[in-house]
């Protein structure tokens, strides 16, 4: 069971107010892109063993969504943040470095 | 390797069980194989076992980092069946039905298959109209199936409430010849046929990497040294992405978990298996009398072999309106497994970027009905480099947009 602070409306709650929604920041890829390129985008997934960046959305709450990152293999929340974001927050990134010296970085 | 008879137990009873031989053996790994297997699962070890005994490959190591079947092999609720929609599924599930039906005798192992009958409850009228729709496809298909209704599934499940207040019971779609077998017995009865037939099984060795030269695989990085392959099968199942990391490509995979419990054991009271795919939840009854129930898959990535709460009461909950005779019975144990869940429910048997590294993955919520059929023609495809049973199942079907969709046609975990 998760616990997950929702950053648009700052209510803490558990997974079930939530509603997952899969890897976050996804390069988007459309139509002139390379067949490879658009696969990638569509159905390629790190799906690592450790962290992870997801997307979440505030499904019984305000209706936001959010992205939040996380330990896949401890269930671990580190911290969560706005959506409006192409890569993790510098802030974000030292969270998670404090508490996993040994991750080899956002890539 | 000795046969398993009725004369062996007897000559057992005779003098006091001394003369058992381990039922496979243990070794050291070697410098190097022709092929390796990673993942000592039931899919992992049926492959071992169809390239011996199919294709008469006995160079082969099975890499297993925790214990023999102790991932999702003996973790499933045990159910099996072929009731497909799509022709590519039908055809592999179908063939890993038929293997189990005469398995025990093949293995010298009994697995206890039992074809007990499966039922599949039609519950809103979407949901018979698509299972009426797979009835048609499957006779297509060979497959023998049909639609009962109401009054049938309550002659064949007496405790069932077919006139639930939520979701009344329709009908159902029938396999007569879907059931349930021992998981454990499957893993171990291949593991000991496959070490037999002189192939290595290794326990407690955790791959660390994989070793490739030129777009080739040359061997792999392990907690026991470095072993050398000419080809290499990842069958790891909720690992798969990270095997794959090791060997630089992605799938397309997500890891789950799916959680499932039994009951305290009651009297006989239920000889087939029912699944309620709109409610999500699905029970049987084992051997020993408890009822087996599984539910639906967590929502978000997760290798904790360990899910939701939720899960658990949402399932119990539409199982104890369909079941009213469970809403007193105490659950014993819960457990979840990690779960590798490709986008359109279907599993990938394939070939790689990695020229001799194959991938068995994607099973999902419903691997353990397919590991014969599974472990048959990823043989194939290891040892002639093409199966007519994997053909469809390619991980180019994503770039080139060939789903076989069966997660209109499952509907839920199973």
């Amino acid at each position: 069971m998760l616990t997950l602070t929702c950053p648009c409306c700052g209510v803490t709650a558990e997974e079930t107010e939530f509603a997952p929604g899969g890897e976050a920041h996804l390069k988007r890829f459309g139509p002139g892109s390379s067949d490879d390129d658009f696969e990638g985008y569509l159905f390629a997934r790190k799906n690592p063993k450790g962290v992870h960046f997801e997307r979440w959305r505030h499904a019984y709450g305000c209706g936001k969504w959010f992205l939040a990152a996380r330990d896949t293999n401890t269930l671990e929340v580190f911290a969560t943040y706005k959506a409006q974001t192409s890569e993790p927050p510098a802030d974000v990134i030292a969270k998670i470095k404090a508490k996993r010296p040994d991750w080899e970085g956002y890539k | 390797m000795k046969r398993y008879s009725i004369f062996a137990v007897a000559r057992e009873a005779l003098r006091y069980h001394s003369g058992w031989e381990r039922a496979w053996r243990s070794p050291e790994p070697k410098k190097r194989y022709k092929v390796i297997v990673v993942g000592a699962g039931g899919h992992g070890l049926a492959t071992a076992y169809y390239l011996g005994k199919v294709h008469g490959i006995t160079d082969v190591a099975v890499i297993e980092k925790g214990w023999l079947g102790g991932g999702n092999t003996g973790r499933n609720t045990t159910i099996i069946r072929s009731n497909y929609l799509q022709d590519p599924s039908a055809a592999i599930y179908e063939k890993a039905r038929a293997l189990y039906e005469d398995l025990s005798q093949d293995l010298n192992y009994n697995v206890m298959f039992s074809p007990r009958g499966l039922l599949m409850l039609g519950q809103t009228e979407h949901e018979v109209r698509g299972y009426k729709r797979t009835v048609h496809a499957n006779r297509l298909q060979g497959i023998d199936t049909e639609w009962i209704g109401p009054q049938q599934v309550k002659d064949l499940v007496p405790i069932i409430n077919i006139e639930g207040p939520r979701y009344p019971v329709l009908g159902a779609l029938l396999q007569k010849r879907g059931g349930t077998a021992r998981h454990d017995a499957v893993a171990w009865g291949y593991a000991r046929a496959c070490s037999a037939m002189g192939m290595d099984i290794i326990q407690k060795c955790e791959v660390t990497g994989v070793r490739t030269e030129g777009g080739k695989v040359q061997g792999i990085s392990t907690s026991k040294g470095e072993i050398d392959c000419e080809q290499l099968a990842i069958v790891v199942a909720g690992h798969s992405s990270v095997m794959a990391e090791m060997a630089g490509f992605r799938l397309p995979i997500e890891s789950v978990a799916l959680q499932a419990w039994v009951s305290e054991p009651i009297k006989p009271c239920m000889d087939v298996v029912v699944m309620a795919n709109t409610v999500h939840g699905y029970m049987s009854q084992s051997d020993k009398g408890e009822m087996v129930i599984g539910g639906g898959t967590d929502g978000f990535n997760n290798y904790t072999q360990r899910g939701s709460w939720h899960h658990v009461e949402e399932t119990t909950r539409a199982l104890v309106e369909t079941f009213p005779i469970i809403s007193r019975l105490k659950m014993l144990r819960q457990w979840g497994g990690i779960v590798d869940m490709t986008g359109d429910r279907s599993p990938i048997l394939s070939k790689t970027p990695v020229e001799g590294i194959f991938v068995n993955c994607g099973w999902g919520t419903g691997g353990f009905k397919a590991i014969p059929g599974s472990g048959f023609a990823m043989a194939e495809l290891i040892a002639r480099g093409h199966s007519p049973l994997t053909d469809e199942f390619g991980l180019d079907r994503f770039k080139e947009g060939r789903f076989i969709d069966e997660s209109v046609a499952a509907g839920v975990a199973h």
